[in-house]
């Protein structure tokens, strides 16, 4: 048996694989791109922080209407978009800074959530909220995981080059346009939580992000080209998802950490190994520190 | 009192302009009068914490005054402010960088024609850049990333230009060509409003200047305005702890803010 059809085969022959790998693809092809504009804004955490966040919400609709996908999905959301909102409208009226506000929503999101599950359900449902289901995604997880790629990809590419802009300069946006910055950052924010509660059907919330930053983070080791970046990112997303299903497949292990320890994994072989990374840029000094030093305020 | 009426050659005219920070006792800006006649090229200058930045911001349209009995500004500005706001890391082009000042023609959606990229390379041109275009802009000197911005204000094409300190921890060299860039501006009639520290640099290149220490100090011909009575009272206003006035600058050890 070739290491090809190691690898192709679990997904000719079963089913539940080849809806993993069709939902991996799609979110592969829409979240990654976004944790690029994350990493870019310095808001690598503020993913981490929402994905919680959406916990409640997502709770609320089991509880309400059991494992109902469109239930959670729209709890979830409405979740996230309140924190966002609570935490921007904090920061702005007090002293307190937007990551604080956020870090302390969050928390409390993500307690309430906890609670809410382990009130109705078991440990085992805990766990899916927490750490997805990717080998269990049904017709209908498919076609909302599909429908929020879409959704996403065709935002993304009307608020692009606005929110490319709004992320290098922002004051220039803002003396050549006095709204198209803030009009990028309010479709953008929405953009990320929808994403995370897309991914959050697949991988569960801890995971989601994962699939987001690191093969977006990975990719910045090898361009400093925006769009080669993007392509890259994507890449590496997709290839993890392949790598890390095969794996969890043949080992028998839970396969949203698998997916997550592939892209992890990339990330480590970019770091060193790629052009910007440690051992080719000649001074053996992480390039993009600085991409990093402020990521904890969104 | 100025007289109110605007005349067609005045293209910044301000009455009673005043300005808090959030949170802050005493006004940054304090009923402001201003009329600055189209074509001038002026400087800024001031103690710490005299409002200079806060005066282009509100001249730019950046931030909006608290009070201001009439605030009449141009409709095409081009402000480029202090480098600190910009994220010098990002994995885009010099060419790619300079052309957002084609913004005005191109807006969100709009690719670059054939005849814009020609412009972009023309203005990279002009600043010494052309050889950079491809570069990414992490690869810049901080000499070379100002020329770039200096090239994105040519493509801005606007009538008044606001500039905010551009020469700070600059090379001469690189200060000396961007100055030929601001003459040319000059001689095309547009205004040029350029805030900066350097008074010796002022005096050799700017034949007007605007004192500020909250409000306006004295304003008019560089000759008459740069006197070291006004400067001294300058100072003064913003309770700088300064024992004596350097000839070149202002000594910058303003404990107000």
């Amino acid at each position: 048996m070739t290491i090809v059809d190691m690898a192709t085969q679990p997904f000719l022959e079963f089913s539940f694989m080849r809806r993993a790998l069709v939902g991996c693809l799609a979110l592969s092809v829409s979240a990654t791109p976004i944790g690029v504009f994350m990493i870019l804004r310095r808001m690598s955490l503020f993913g981490e922080a929402m994905s919680h966040a959406i916990l409640p919400g997502a709770a609320i609709g089991y509880l309400i209407s059991g494992l109902s996908l469109v239930a959670m999905t729209l709890g979830g959301l409405c979740a996230g978009l309140i924190v966002v909102v609570l935490s921007g409208f904090i920061s702005r009226n007090t002293h307190v800074k937007n990551d604080a506000s956020l870090a302390a929503f969050y928390l409390m999101s993500l307690a309430l959530g906890v609670l809410i599950i382990s009130k109705r359900g078991g440990s085992i449902d805990l766990l899916h909220v927490l750490f997805g289901s990717v080998l269990a995604l049904n017709n209908d997880a498919l076609v909302l995981i599909l429908s929020i790629a879409t959704l996403s990809l065709l935002i993304l590419s009307i608020i692009y080059r606005v929110l490319v802009l709004e992320s290098i300069d922002p004051i220039f946006l803002q003396s050549v346009s006095k709204k198209s910055g803030a009009f990028a950052h309010y479709l953008f924010m929405p953009l990320v939580v929808l994403n995370l509660v897309g991914g959050f059907q697949a991988l569960g919330t801890l995971m989601v992000v994962g699939i987001m930053i690191l093969p977006s983070a990975s990719a910045f080791f090898w361009s400093k080209n925006l769009s080669t970046i993007i392509t890259c990112a994507v890449l590496f997303s997709i290839s993890s998802s392949v790598v890390g299903l095969v794996i969890s497949f043949y080992i028998d292990v839970s396969s949203g950490p698998a997916i997550i320890l592939t892209a992890g994994s990339l990330y480590m072989v970019s770091l060193v190994l790629g052009k910007n990374g440690l051992l080719r840029n000649g001074k053996f000094r992480y390039r993009h520190a600085h991409l990093y030093k402020t990521s904890n305020q969104p | 009192m100025v007289n109110v009426v605007m005349d067609a050659l005045t293209v910044i005219s301000i009455r009673q302009l005043r300005f808090y920070y959030p949170n802050q006792a005493t006004p940054t800006l304090k009923d402001m009068d201003l009329d600055i006649p189209a074509g001038t090229l002026m400087a800024i200058v001031g103690p710490n914490g005299a409002g200079k930045s806060t005066l282009v911001k509100i001249i730019a349209g950046l931030l909006a005054p608290s009070e201001a009995k009439r605030i009449a500004l141009p409709q095409r500005m081009a402000y480029l402010g202090q480098q600190a706001d910009i994220d010098r890391h990002f994995p885009i082009t010099t060419f790619q960088l300079v052309s957002m000042g084609l913004w005005t023609s191109m807006g969100a959606f709009k690719t670059l024609t054939a005849q814009m990229r020609e412009q972009v390379h023309a203005a990279l041109r002009e600043v010494g850049l052309e050889k950079f275009a491809q570069h990414p802009i992490d690869t810049l000197s901080g000499g070379q990333f100002q020329r770039a911005m200096f090239a994105r204000l040519i493509l801005q094409d606007a009538s008044v230009i606001l500039l905010d300190e551009p020469f700070n921890a600059i090379d001469q060299k690189t200060v000396s060509d961007l100055t030929s860039t601001i003459k040319k501006w000059q001689s095309e009639e547009r205004t040029v409003i350029v805030v900066l520290h350097d008074l010796d640099y002022v005096k050799k290149h700017f034949p007007k200047t605007l004192i500020i220490a909250h409000d306006v100090i004295a304003w008019g011909d560089t000759k008459t305005v740069l006197t070291e009575k006004n400067l001294q009272h300058a100072c003064n206003k913003c309770d700088c702890f300064i024992t004596e006035l350097e000839s070149n600058s202002f000594v910058s050890e303003a404990v107000t803010r």
